[in-house]
């Protein structure tokens, strides 16, 4: 009784075993030798079925999807290499039916284009970076006070600071506003201008001596 | 060198563009990508052997048959719709003297007799390949295909899918005045 059942769940476990991974293959194509026969498997993964375009011969149940399967255990039975086998199919189906195209004259665009381009992407933004930064730190990036817009500025300043009373104290922002409004050419202008004014404590906070 | 970082994307895009384009409007090309070229043109045919479909229907040939003469080998079926649509133009081809062949492709030898008997025989010979092996050996895809075998036994022309007057004309007589003359 047991090696009986033994034997049951055996057979049925290599019928499982050879149908699970198979789609397309039928039970009467498959070759005695499990060797050959994961040879031709995976030889059939790489060829395209001619008709169907986009699954492999392994894959499809397309007629000449499966002369094709027979084919290819035909030449391995006969005793090809793989690479004879796929050799064969390539002389009478052409380049087409490798779904993986070969690395050679007529496909150098397909292949080379992918890396030129990422090449020329990463030149491009870099440069588009690097003038970005170069702009920026030249100050260029923000628009300079116009002559007329300065003068009131500076009028309105002086007036506060010959107003009676004492004088607001310096907003701690100041400096940075002034940074801000500072035109590109004119940095050693303003540098003694801005060395004029601090002659007092260093604190901007601290209420200027009368 | 802004203005570079400007101009260079587009330029290569329209460049691209125009390739394209000019690839997929040329027809004289050939470009359609549903058409397949063989790599058996230009090519000794692969050998091959064929039955005949039954008796009383000429046929039966290999490839050694096919030397020594400018033959047109097309492949069809009784259950082919398109084969039946390009009937007209093959039995005009071997009405104007060139030798037509046939293979007979995955078929049964009774629908093939009843097609034949119905639609007219024109085929100086025909080879039986009811497994499609012999087929496979020339790179058939489907049927209807029509090769142009010259003297030597080499494949001179492929057409793929149903002949038209337009390829008959454009193509194909040409290309067995080219062969004959040759």
């Amino acid at each position: 009784m047991r090696p009986t059942a033994t034997l049951l769940a055996a057979v049925l476990l290599a019928l499982l075993a050879g149908a699970m991974p198979s789609i397309a293959v039928q039970p009467d194509e498959v070759l005695d030798d499990p060797a050959l026969e994961s040879r031709a498997r995976e030889i059939s993964a790489e060829l395209r079925c001619v008709v169907c375009q986009n699954q492999s011969i392994d894959d499809s149940d397309a007629e000449i999807a499966r002369d094709l399967r027979l084919l290819v255990r035909e030449r391995l039975v006969a005793g090809d290499s793989d690479e004879q086998v796929v050799a064969y199919i390539v002389a009478r189906y052409g380049d087409f039916v490798l779904l993986r195209p070969p690395f050679q004259a007529n496909t150098l665009a397909l292949w080379l284009a992918p890396p030129i381009m990422a090449v020329v992407i990463a030149t491009l933004a870099i440069l588009y970076f690097q003038t970005y930064q170069r702009r920026r730190a030249a100050g260029t990036g923000l628009d300079p006070l116009s002559p007329s817009d300065r003068a009131e500025l500076d009028a309105l300043v002086e007036r506060i600071a010959a107003s009676d009373g004492p004088p607001p104290p310096r907003s701690r922002f100041r400096n940075e506003i002034e940074e801000g409004l500072r035109r590109p050419g004119d940095d050693e202008e303003e540098d003694t201008e801005a060395d004029a004014d601090d002659a007092g404590p260093s604190d901007p906070n601290e209420p200027r001596p009368a | 060198m802004h203005r570079l970082v400007v101009i260079l994307p587009v330029a290569i895009f329209a460049a691209l563009l125009g390739i394209m384009a000019a690839l997929l409007t040329d027809s004289e090309r050939n470009n359609d990508p549903s058409r397949l070229p063989s790599p058996l043109v230009g090519k000794p045919a692969p050998a091959i052997s064929l039955p005949p479909v039954a008796a009383g229907i000429p046929g039966g040939f290999s490839t050694d048959d096919l030397r020594g003469h400018v033959t047109v080998v097309n492949v069809f079926a009784s259950w082919c719709v398109p084969c039946l649509a390009e009937h007209p133009l093959i039995t005009e081809l071997a009405e104007a003297g060139t030798r037509v062949y046939g293979i007979n492709h995955r078929d049964t030898a009774d629908d093939a007799i009843t097609w034949l008997r119905r639609h007219g025989n024109p085929y100086a010979a025909i080879g039986f390949d009811a497994d499609a092996r012999a087929s496979l050996e020339w790179g058939v895809t489907g049927v209807p295909e029509t090769f142009i075998i010259d003297r030597d036994g080499t494949i001179a022309y492929k057409h793929t899918g149903p002949l038209t007057r337009d390829a008959l004309e454009r193509r194909i007589v040409p290309k067995l005045r080219e062969v004959a003359g040759g």
